[in-house]
């Protein structure tokens, strides 16, 4: 949610401005239905993004193609070692599937940490990771875990890496058309630690600077890890670098001290409400080394 | 733009109505229909004190179209008091701990408990204080706010309600 800009009237406008409304049932209708209205169109998933920006009128579509009705975008379901999450399950669907919770419990870390209750009920996974967004917290979690986005396309349905999906802000690798219906994301192992760390200024607020950890451990050593930052660069950030120092480690000072450098280095973050650059940067480094800490306390092995 | 017909059900009563597609539920709610129980706060999905329950979820009404609710079953405070008006719990409870000053905050406070108190018969202070997170109260300071949603989860639960210590 943003800082609204007033008009000349002195008041922030609320009402949307006008356009069509369209309720497909399956995915086929709205990709058609997107295809062919071209930019004159947009998917409306929770809305709880872009409402918020058709009453500033920083969005205003002619069509909005609501997911809502599409049955085939709900639910959780187990393929292989991978879970499938349909891209309009709600925040407060998957902070309370105990399915998830079991298998990725950084999901209902993550989800509690996102807005406030209400929000929670209406916004959705794939809202949250299609829109682009630096501010949502979900699509650092995504890189950490390793997720993939499942694409329906005018022509058919491709798959594309968390890690590749974000080229800048509200820029993703969606095309126009393009729905956003799942996303898929490797089990991590059993025993695994995790944690997601936001800093916000209050309930409802974006990270200042967030951090997402999943790692496992073996012998007191870490054996594998994977980091994820948000909203301290126009994208979320991979820490790849950050990770590797880490692993071999048994998270001594002197090493989480360098992965937190590595990390801090891939950072920047604007100057905003939030505070200057470098304190962002900061922040995510100390972000880091608490979802480390918490990390590790939760691992077996 | 050409009006969509919406159906809905409000406070148990079936509604039908032409809308604008851009007409946001609280302003249908409010406008159209002349159910002022749902207050327009900031408008800007801040404040909660628009919040309705639509088909079991606490939403905020200012950030929902009325054409996504077609279909829905909404309740607002007007839907609260029992048929024979009497007060429900909740209302009883925000009375009785003083759960309200200048009283704006109220129809979304008691709407978002209810719902609270739908999924979690027996909330500790702290899921009482997260869970209404999406409400602000600029009077109150919570404390009695909290009381109030202790005092009807008590009832409800048909236990003594025993207030804390200070």
């Amino acid at each position: 949610m943003t800082l609204a800009p007033r008009t000349a009237l002195g008041r922030m406008p609320v009402i949307p401005g006008s356009f069509a409304y369209h309720r497909p049932t399956s995915i086929k209708e709205a990709v058609g239905l997107l295809a062919r209205l071209g930019d004159d169109g947009r998917a409306l998933a929770g809305g709880h993004s872009l409402i918020p920006m058709m009453k500033l009128r920083l969005a205003t579509p002619a069509n909005l193609v609501d997911l809502a009705a599409i049955a085939e975008l709900k639910g959780v379901r187990s393929e292989g070692n991978d879970i499938v999450i349909g891209a309009m399950t709600t925040q407060h669907e998957l902070a309370g599937s105990e399915q998830l919770n079991s298998k990725i419990p950084i999901l209902r870390e993550t989800s509690l940490q996102i807005a406030d209750p209400q929000v929670r009920y209406v916004g959705t996974l794939g809202g949250n990771v299609a829109n682009g967004d630096p501010g949502n917290d979900m699509p650092a979690v995504m890189m950490c875990l390793g997720a993939t986005y499942h694409v329906m396309g005018k022509a058919d349905e491709r798959r594309v890496v968390a890690r590749e999906f974000y080229h800048g802000a509200y820029f993703t690798a969606l095309e126009a058309g393009d729905v956003l219906t799942a996303v898929r994301i490797p089990v991590p192992p059993a025993g695994h630690g995790y944690a997601y760390e936001k800093l916000k200024r209050k309930i409802g607020d974006y990270a200042t600077a967030a951090a997402a950890v999943v790692l496992t451990v073996s012998g007191g050593k870490v054996s594998s890890c994977s980091i994820g930052l948000t909203n301290v660069a126009e994208t979320p950030l991979w820490a790849e670098e950050a990770a590797k120092i880490l692993v071999g480690s048994a998270l001594d000072a002197a090493t989480v001290k360098r992965a937190v450098a590595a990390a801090e280095a891939i950072t920047a973050p604007a100057a905003d409400a939030r505070g200057p650059a470098h304190y962002r940067t900061k922040m995510a480094g100390v972000m880091l080394s608490r979802a480390l800490a918490r990390a590790k306390a939760r691992a077996r092995g | 733009m050409a009006k969509s017909q919406v159906s809905m059900t409000v406070n148990g009563k079936t509604i039908e109505a032409l809308v604008e597609p851009r007409t946001l539920l609280i302003h249908f709610l409010r406008d159209q229909q002349s159910i002022t129980g749902p207050h327009i706060g900031c408008e800007t999905s801040h404040c909660g004190a628009c919040t309705v329950d639509l088909d079991g979820k606490s939403v905020k009404s200012c950030t929902v179209f009325a054409v996504q609710a077609n279909g829905a079953d909404i309740r607002t405070i007007e839907g609260m008091a029992n048929a024979d008006g009497t007060l429900h719990a909740l209302q009883e409870g925000f009375r009785e701990m003083h759960g309200l000053q200048c009283g704006f905050c109220t129809p979304g406070m008691i709407t978002r408990a209810y719902r609270l108190l739908q999924e979690n018969k027996n909330p500790s202070e702290e899921e009482i204080r997260f869970g209404i997170s999406g409400n602000l109260c600029r009077c109150t300071g919570y404390q009695n706010i909290v009381k109030a949603i202790q005092f009807a989860a008590a009832k409800l639960n048909g236990v003594a309600f025993q207030e804390a210590a200070e």
